[in-house]
Formats: structure tokens, sequence, C-alpha cells
């Protein structure tokens, strides 16, 4: 076995540029399979860390009849807060939100939006809710940078602000936008306006109740509450894991096909080979191989580019890869307006997992590649070979 | 077998599918072959020596009576067994050389060695001195593309005798030589044969050749058709 690693290693530096030539095309693919999937995981990580930092926290509970699809639940999606959790809320581990459909006006245009109230001195959440602690004759309000672009609105607009309170009342007043925040977490941004929640509570005559209460503490065992639901941060981040899913199986086909073009140059070689090196092969049997070792040489010879291929980048690729992690990919602008939890620049996440799987499978399909070919020494007659007829 | 005797047949028949009909390469071959001869199978193209050549080497099987290489039969070797008897045993010289393009001198002479497991410094050692042998020290590095005809074929005979094999198989070593290359290449052959007492089977019509030889058993149409022994005066050294 060591001969034969020894004479494919001779024979692949040997033929010069025809193995180089492979090398590089494979190697392409080995770094830019890395890259792609260490975005995903990335963008994966990055999504669900901005999720928890912005909205979800440690989870959440949910009052029983709120529905974020629905927003028809919304007139009744709310309760009073349980008297258990007032000690979390006061010392700032749980954030109550509440929840209620409205309309806003800007510049003579109707708009229909959320609600959403939340005390200005939390700090569990990445929010920057002190704008909405200002002193101010209007509400103060604090909206994302979508919802600002969406509707034309710039940070000190006064915007009219309407309503329906818990009995059935219209009412409206208007709201001052304090602050516009940027967040890679749509699910708090469009559609959706951020105001005190004492005030919201008071607006819709609904002292002490919430929609959904934010926790902290994502592993302590949380009680179950009556008429509220448990939401742990695994199952509010499903739908990322969902999407991910979704965007690496439309990326796994790029990467296939990137693969295919290395792998089909490397078996287009080896037939090339057994064609061109008929008279090499009989020489081997001549000199003491039998034909299935003749087999196995050329098949470690073929599976040998994609060591040689891992080796070439490891040189380029490192310091491509860790430049990456570093400066990230950068989207677009008009990649905000995907709808997706996506940050303006990707950073890859890379595990040794990651490497290794790559690796493996790149050597692995190698490997076939190089040997479906080959067994067609096994059928050579040497003699003939020895004379380099084609059979 | 006689214990002097390196290889013998009997009743050696080989034939081949053409078309509809079978074609007889070789017919009824009965002969031995003793330890250090230097013998040559002559005959011209088609005489059937190239595949007398391929059974004794155990590249090819015969299709009727038996070859004895070094007291085994061929025909009953499997292919690990025929392979083991080529690596341990066997030297091969080829008319085109048949060496490895892309490996240098050295490596090339290297390969037999490379097969048997000899470490790296007797490999080094070994091969140095079968190149000293065909005076080819000064282009170890070389590749078999930057050397003449010759040259090349002094690279075969060292990588044919590397290993000291107990018999060398030569199919028309000269073929592709001029005459003055042919001499030097018989002339390093005979050498090697009187030091190392190494067994010499050439096919071959080449009449520089036959002058050299001390053995020359004549085929024709796969048959035997004479079988000579000659006087050590006679022949060139």
């Amino acid at each position: 076995m060591k001969t034969a690693f020894i004479l494919a290693y001779r024979n692949l530096i040997g033929a010069g540029l025809r193995t180089w030539l492979n090398v590089i095309v494979l190697s392409f693919s080995f770094v830019v399979i890395i890259w792609m999937k260490g975005i995903l995981a990335g963008w994966d990580h990055q999504a669900k860390t901005d999720m928890q930092n912005w909205q979800i926290g440690g989870g959440q509970y949910w009052q029983e009849n709120y529905d974020p699809y629905d927003p028809f639940t919304l007139t009744e999606s709310h309760a009073v807060i349980p008297e258990t959790l007032r000690n979390e809320i006061s010392s700032g581990n749980m954030v109550p939100v509440l929840i209620t459909q409205g309309t806003i006006y800007p510049a003579g245009r109707m708009q229909t939006i959320l609600i959403k109230g939340i005390s200005p001195h939390q700090n569990l959440l990445m929010l920057p809710t002190q704008y909405l602690d200002t002193v101010t004759s209007s509400i103060p309000a604090i909206i994302g940078a979508s919802m600002a672009r969406a509707n034309k609105l710039n940070k000190g607009d006064h915007i009219t602000l309407q309503w329906r309170d818990a009995n059935g009342t219209f009412d409206a007043t208007d709201v001052l936008i304090t602050h516009i925040f940027s967040t890679n977490v749509p699910a708090i941004d469009g559609g959706q306006i951020w105001i005190p929640l004492k005030k919201l509570q008071s607006m819709m005559l609904l002292s002490g109740q919430a929609t959904v209460l934010t926790f902290r503490d994502s592993g302590k065992d949380r009680p179950k509450l009556a008429g509220w639901k448990l939401k742990p941060a695994k199952e509010l981040t499903a739908e990322i894991d969902q999407l991910i899913k979704t965007k690496s199986i439309g990326q796994s086909v790029f990467y296939i096909i990137l693969l295919l073009l290395a792998l089909l140059a490397i078996f287009d070689t080896q037939v090339l080979s057994i064609f061109r090196r008929q008279k090499e092969i009989g020489t081997y049997i001549a000199l003491g191989y039998t034909r299935r070792e003749v087999v196995g040489l050329f098949t470690i010879e073929g599976a040998m580019h994609a060591v040689l291929a891992a080796v070439l980048s490891a040189a380029y690729g490192i310091p491509f890869l860790l430049w990456q992690a570093n400066t990230g990919w950068t989207l677009p602008v008009e990649a905000s307006d995907y709808g997706m939890a996506m940050a303006q620049t990707l950073y890859p996440v890379y595990s040794a997992g990651l490497v290794l799987s790559t690796i493996l499978i790149v050597m692995l399909a190698t490997t076939v590649v190089s040997y479906w070919p080959s067994r067609r020494i096994a059928k050579m007659n040497p003699t003939e070979a020895l004379r380099g007829k084609i059979q | 077998m006689k214990n002097s005797t390196i290889i013998k047949t009997e009743h050696l028949t080989k034939s081949f599918p053409m078309g509809k009909s079978r074609f007889t390469a070789l017919q009824n071959i009965t002969l031995e072959v003793n330890k250090g001869e230097f013998t040559g199978l002559i005959g011209p193209s088609g005489s059937g020596k190239t595949t007398l050549l391929n059974i004794i080497g155990s590249l090819d099987t015969p299709s009727e009576g038996e070859v004895w290489v070094l007291d085994q039969a061929v025909s009953k070797l499997n292919a690990r067994e025929a392979a083991q008897l080529r690596k341990m045993n066997l030297g091969f010289i080829f008319q085109s050389y048949n060496l490895l393009g892309v490996h240098t001198v050295f490596e090339n002479v290297e390969f037999p060695l490379l097969l048997l497991h000899y470490t790296a410094t007797e490999r080094k050692k070994m091969v140095m001195d079968a190149l000293e042998w065909v005076g080819l020290t000064g282009k170890v590095k070389s590749k078999p593309p930057q050397l003449s005809g010759g040259e090349c074929q002094r690279v075969a005979i060292a990588r044919a005798m590397v290993k000291r094999p107990e018999m060398v198989l030569a199919d028309e070593p000269t073929a592709n030589l001029d005459a003055a290359n042919s001499h030097n290449i018989l002339q390093t052959m005979v050498k090697l044969n009187n030091e190392l007492h190494t067994t010499f089977l050439f096919a071959t019509h080449d009449e520089k050749v036959i002058t050299y030889l001390r053995r020359k058993i004549y085929l024709l149409d796969g048959k035997i058709a004479k079988d000579e022994t000659i006087n050590q005066q006679t022949v060139q050294s």
C-alpha cells in the first residue's frame, strides 16, 4: 500500500500541469463549499442570536389567544400579568409587551400597524427603548428602519395614531418618532410602532395586562401558568432552522454542481489515463504488480488529487476563510427587504465538523470517480497492454 | 527438472481466437534452458518468439502443455503467484523500453525494489550500483524523454538487473537502436551475464544480437526449427 502511495504521488507530480489543473478545480470546490456552508452556519447563528437579543430573549409566555399570524386574535390576546412574575419583572429579568392593532396616517395615507407597548427601562432586549423615556406632549415612539423606509418616516416626525380600546371605542392621538433603530430581525420592525407599555395599557384600558412576557433565563425550568402558553427559545427559533434548512438545500445544489465539475475533470483524466497509459499498465504488471494492484494504484492516484487539493486549499483557503470570518460578506441593501432575519453583513462560522465533513465528502467522491474507470484495468490483457494496444 | 534447469517447456501450445477459427502461435514446444545461459529465440515476425517469452514470463498462459519457470508450473499460478514470480525472479527488457515517462532515471530503476520493500538506503545503493553497471550514474535525475534511445535501453537494463533476478527476458531489445548503441547494450548484458550469472533469454531477429548469443533456438511458424549451442570462442564478447 505504501508503495502504491509513493508511486501515485510520483505519477501525479510527474504529470505536471494536468494534475495541477485538476487539483486547482478541486481545491476551489473545497474552499467554496466550506465558505458557503460557513456563511449558512454564520447566518443561522447570527439570525438566532439577533432574534434572541432583539425579540425572544430566553423564551416567552404568550397569552393563550395570541397568534402572531392572525391579527383578529389580538383583541382577545391580553391578560393580567400573573402575580408570581412580578418580582422577575421588577428585577429586569422579564419584559411584558402588550400588542394591539392600530392605524397611522403618515403624510395623509392610512397604514394598519401593530402597536407594541414595552417598558422604556427594560434592558433585556436590545430594542433602544430608552428613547421612549422622553418628555413630550405627544406619545414617544420608536420604529425600525424598514418601517421608516416603507412609510417615509423620519426621526422627529409627528404622525396620527388611531386605536380601539378594550371597550371598542376608537380614539386617536399624535405620536412623535423619537428614534429609528436598525435591526436584522424583521419581526420587530416592519408594520409596527413601539410606545411605552404603561401608555398603551392606559390607552387600551388594559391596566396591568400584557400579550407576551419575554424572560431572560432560558435554562430555568418554567412553571405552567394558567391562561399563558410557554414558548421556549428553541420553539421560537424553529422557523429560522427551517429557513436555513431550505436555503441549505438550495445552496447544496450549487456546490454539488461545482463538485461534479471537479469530479468530471478527474473522471476524464482517469479515463484518458487508462487509454493513454496502456504500456505503463503493462509494465507495472510485468514488473510484479497484479492487475488488481494496478487498479488500486490508479484509484489512489485519482484520490490523491483530493489530498493535493486539500493541501492547496489550505494554502490559499485558510487565509481567505479567516479574512471572510473577520470582515464578513456584505449583502446589497436590497437584501434587507427579503423579509428574512438577515444581517447586512454575514459572518461565516466554520466548525471542525464542517471542514472535516467537507474534506471527507470530497475525498470519498474523488475516490469513487477514480475507481470507476480504473476497474477496466482488471480486464486488460497484460501482453496487449505492454504493446500499448488499446483494449 | 535438473538442478541447473531454469526453464522447461513440455509440448507447449498456444493458440488465439481469430475470427471464427483459431491461430496457433506455438505448437508443441519442448525445451530446457539452464541457469546462466545467454540464449535467443530467433525467428521472423509471427514465428511465436514473443508469445513464448510472454508465457515464460508468466504474463500469458499456455493453451496446452506446461512451462516450468524456477520449478513453478506457470499455468497453475494464480494472478498473485504469477506476479510474485515476476517480482522476485524475473527482469524484463522491452523493444520500446517501457520506462515510466514521468519518473526520473533513479525512480525507474528503483521501481522493482519498491515492490520488494527494500529500505530507502538499500534502494539507493542498489540503484546506484545498477546505474554504474550501465554507465548512467550521471543521469539519475533525468527523465526518459531527455535521454537517447540507447540511454533509455540502458535504464531498462538497469531496472531489469537491479534486483539481481534469476533471469532476464529481453524482447527485441535492440530493435529501436542503431548499431553502435546495440553493441554497447549487448556488451553490457554479456558483462552482467558473466559477472552475475544471470540467465538471459532474448526474442530477436536482429543479426547484431544473434552474434552475441551462445545458444540459438530458431522458431518458425510456432515450432522449433533448430536449437544450436555455439562454441564459446566464436561468440562475440
